[in-house]
């Protein structure tokens, strides 16, 4: 592989993988207006059927694509009846919240039945090379240019032939007159998340035996990588999915041409937020629209908050405060300074997503650039760690709100696939700035917590910083909340069309809520670091922003409170009932699930 | 040119496309000071999209907006409401989870001088400071803004001073209506655009909206109303200007757009013309 050619054919045939997954996402969205997060759980379940098919049933090549498309497809069928129908007259928030929780539960499925190690996919093909100019193909490249095409062939014979795919384009025009037409939108539905599954599922199989390996990472990079290419093709746009994927394919190994493998994602993420910030409608979108004038109030649910009066939360706080005076096992302080450095992520991103309305997927990036500059701080320039923590909390603020600061302008889901690529381009930098972050290697012997030169060594005065700092945090943001910023962020969050028609400049007061939440997670970040002595690229992901956002939900949107009461929920519960760790993200999933289907004003209410 | 150099709005040409259809075609217009004029047509005829050009939520492709002599086309909606334009929406947009008097609050926000410190680049740092240490200076600004929310919100009688606590989504529709107002009223407009104030309301609540607004108006505001209630844009309007199909089709006082036949047209569509006031003021 060194000819420019078997870049470009590596890059179409890549392309062609990531199409699969593309046209799917774009038939939901086009239909239900809803970028399917679950699309590459589904890719997974593909990937790990057809491991079964071919590995343990040994089933011929043409089964085994029947097979897969089926298994997948049902599975898609699944997911809109069980996950997503019930949602369809509810906020805009939920069935987006529903598609993150329906991808963490079915990833974590597949994790505790194959278990996470990578596995082998053989492709049942002949390992032969043809020469193609100066360049070689192999019979699997060309299997995947095959399915690729065959599917886009009958993709678009279903759509322009068949009575059901008129009323899915019909239905992509404008639901509500498809829906007086007689059009049955539910239907409609079924058919789309049953191809787009059965594409997703396919694909993940050929990648699979395209690499000869399959492991459950793979779920996470083929929801982005479809989510890239169709986005970059114009949110919605069948064609525009497929040439956004066959770009990406390309682009993404021009860049390993050029700059070598560990860039490749780093490629398609800077991409994405290229084209989001440029182009925001796609590469094809017809010239500017009419602005959307969406109803008031109807992203998150209306609710009353829960008022919780000050002196029980102040008896609250003195309860936890006085707690390792009395004779607990360091277990119990050990679980609850992690609910308090979750509790910090949970109230940066409460504000963020609750307050102002930015779904956030990437929070865990603000706790990684905040760890990283307090380790490198005090390891490098041996500033007291005290210091280094709200160094690591400023880094994050100014850092964090610059790198999310392209996102601004976009509503929604794009809201959230821009923090998710903007989170993993994070954590690509670490991983490739070796000279500062020390590469893949990561950062050890980070100093101790300490406090004007005194070291905090014992849990309870761990216990009591942490408590001491999450109170403060608290505090402030609830003040934050009953100023002038906080009904101007909430009112951001409710219409930000009113919002700038009365002056409210949507970059100041983002980049203002970025700019506070960022410092709370960055100070987390901080704190964390200190407390682990170690910390790679891998130490703050996107379970944790998962969790976060699990949290938030639990607590309520926006509530301060709640926040916290989350934390120590998610945290402590599954200390109590002992459920082993690698259960708990399926029940962090379920619960989102939950609540955004019988409670999405959480515990507390929204504020 | 003399008589626009008065003339608080003035359009020249006003023009905006969606693909193949012209939405806003051509559109003249100069509102003096002081003045009333309705924009009224049937549905899809561009009034909206037309509020929309003048406060920046949309770019015209041609033609131009001056306001006050200045030349506004393109500028940011925000901008728009700091030089003193405020709206109200057809559909209604009240911010829902806000309380009545949290809604009215962000009408005043142009007017937030001391939380908002006019200093460039580090000007967003210092009202986050400000907003959290809250020396006096900004609380008493704040309890000033208050107060003249409940004044404003006292102009509506008992429809919305009992409910100042409570959350816009939980009020009725026409209350809904009366909110978007005040916020509007709370910006201290120099020129107002109402776009259809009185849709959805009965009788009485559309002949308080009409009261309303007529004392707005003898007080000396600048108001540009969308309204289809042909009897209250009678009362109230100085001039009114029929829109149809992106043009405008008719402009002058009450009775003369009245018996124009081209608008009995417009609103009737063709060969029906005999009973068009009735049915137009239906």
């Amino acid at each position: 592989m060194s000819s420019w050619l078997d870049y470009t054919i590596n890059g179409l045939i890549v392309g062609n993988v990531y199409a699969l997954v593309a046209v799917g996402l774009a038939l939901i969205f086009g239909v239900s207006r809803l970028i399917n997060f679950a699309q590459g759980s589904i890719y997974l379940v593909g990937a790990y059927i057809g491991w079964v098919a071919v590995v343990q049933l040994h089933t011929p090549l043409p089964l085994t694509i029947i097979v897969v498309a089926a298994a997948a497809a049902l599975v898609g069928l699944i997911i809109e009846r069980f996950g997503l129908r019930p949602l369809q007259n509810s906020v805009r928030i939920a069935p987006l919240l529903a598609t993150i929780g329906i991808s963490f539960v079915l990833d974590q499925l597949v994790m505790l039945t194959f278990s996470p190690n990578p596995r082998a996919l053989p492709s049942q093909l002949p390992d032969v090379r043809f020469q193609l100019g100066g360049g070689t193909i192999g019979p699997l490249d060309l299997l995947i240019a095959g399915v690729g095409i065959t599917s886009a062939l009958l993709l678009f014979v279903f759509l322009r032939y068949s009575k059901l795919g008129w009323a899915v384009r019909a239905a992509s025009q404008d639901r509500d007159a498809a829906m007086q037409m007689g059009v049955d939108v539910n239907r409609v539905n079924q058919a789309v998340f049953g191809i787009a599954a059965a594409l997703g599922g396919v694909s993940g199989m050929l990648v699979g035996m395209y690499y000869n390996q399959i492991d459950t990472a793979m779920s996470l990079q083929a929801t982005l990588k479809g989510v890239v290419a169709e986005v970059v093709g114009g949110a919605g746009n069948v064609p525009g999915a497929v040439i956004g994927s066959l770009l990406l394919g390309l682009v993404e190994s021009y860049g390993v041409a050029v700059f070598g493998t560990s860039y490749r994602n780093l490629f398609a993420f800077l991409l994405l937020v290229v084209v989001l910030v440029l182009r925001p409608n796609g590469l094809f979108a017809s010239a500017r629209q009419a602005p959307p004038e969406p109803l008031t109030g109807t992203f998150i649910a209306p609710s009353r908050p829960v008022r919780i009066p000050r002196w029980a939360l102040a008896v609250a706080a003195a309860g936890f405060a006085i707690l390792p005076l009395f004779p607990v096992s360091f277990y119990v302080l050990q679980t609850l300074i992690n609910a308090w450095l979750l509790g910090m992520l949970a109230l940066s991103l409460t504000l963020v997503a609750g307050t102002i309305g930015q779904v956030s997927l990437g929070h865990a990036a603000l706790l990684a650039i905040g760890a990283y500059t307090s380790a490198l701080l005090s390891l490098a320039l041996s500033v007291p760690v005290g210091l280094a923590v709200i160094g690591g909390g400023l880094m994050s603020a100014a850092l964090g709100t610059l790198l999310i600061s392209p996102s601004f302008r976009l509503r929604g889901h794009y809201v959230s696939i821009a923090t998710l690529a903007i989170g993993e381009i994070v954590s690509l930098v670490i991983l490739n700035w070796e000279s500062v972050t020390r590469g893949p290697i990561g950062i050890s012997g980070i100093p101790p917590l300490s406090l004007f030169g005194y070291d905090l060594i014992s849990p309870s005065s761990v216990y009591w910083f942490s408590l001491a700092v999450i109170v403060v945090l608290a505090l402030l943001q609830g003040r934050l909340l009953t100023s002038h910023l906080g009904r101007s962020f909430r009112a951001i969050r409710d219409d930000d069309i009113a919002a700038r028609a009365y002056g409210l400049s949507l970059n100041r007061y983002k980049s203002l809520a970025f700019i506070f939440g960022g410092f709370a997670a960055g100070v987390s970040g901080g704190i964390a670091a200190h407390l682990y002595s170690y910390i790679n690229h891998e130490t703050f992901n996107t379970q944790q922003s998962i969790l976060a956002l699990t949290v938030v939900i639990l607590g309520g949107l926006g509530n301060v409170v709640g926040a916290i009461v989350g934390s120590v929920a998610l945290v402590g519960l599954p200390e109590v009932f002992r459920i082993a760790a690698e259960y708990r993200i399926l029940i962090y999933g379920i619960v989102l699930l939950l609540l955004v289907r019988f409670r999405p004003q959480g515990l507390l209410g929204t504020i | 040119m003399g008589e626009h150099l008065d003339s608080m709005l003035s359009l020249r040409g006003l023009t905006r496309r969606f693909g193949g259809l012209t939405a806003v075609d051509a559109i003249d217009l100069d509102l003096a000071k002081g003045e009333l004029i309705s924009i009224i047509g049937p549905n899809g005829a561009g009034k909206t999209t037309l509020f929309n050009l003048v406060t920046g939520l949309d770019r015209p492709d041609a033609g131009t907006v001056r306001f006050e002599g200045q030349d506004i086309t393109g500028l940011s909606p925000e901008r728009l409401a700091a030089e003193g334009i405020a709206r109200t929406f057809q559909l209604g947009r009240v911010f829902g989870n806000l309380s009545v008097m949290d809604n009215v609050l962000i009408g005043a926000h142009t007017r937030l001088r001391a939380v908002k410190p006019a200093v460039p680049v580090i000007g967003p740092l210092l009202e986050l400071g400000l907003a959290l240490l809250r020396p006096s200076s900004v609380k008493a600004e704040e309890e000033r803004l208050r107060e003249e929310v409940k004044a404003i919100l006292a102009r509506f009688g008992e429809r919305l001073l009992p409910r100042i606590d409570q959350p816009a989504y939980s009020l009725s529709y026409a209350n809904r209506r009366r909110v978007e107002i005040a916020r509007a009223l709370a910006l201290k407009p120099r020129l107002l655009l109402l776009d259809e104030p009185t849709a959805g309301m009965n009788p009485t609540e559309t002949a308080e909206m009409q009261a309303l607004v007529a004392e707005l108006k003898a007080k000396g505001l600048t108001i540009l109303l969308i309204e289809h209630k042909l009897e209250m844009v009678m009362r109230l309007s100085d001039r009114v200007i029929v829109m149809d199909e992106g043009k405008k089709i008719a402009e002058g006082r009450g009775e003369e757009v009245r018996s124009d036949p081209k608008v009995i047209e417009a609103y009737l569509g063709h060969g029906l013309t005999g009973t068009a006031e009735q049915e137009s003021a239906a």
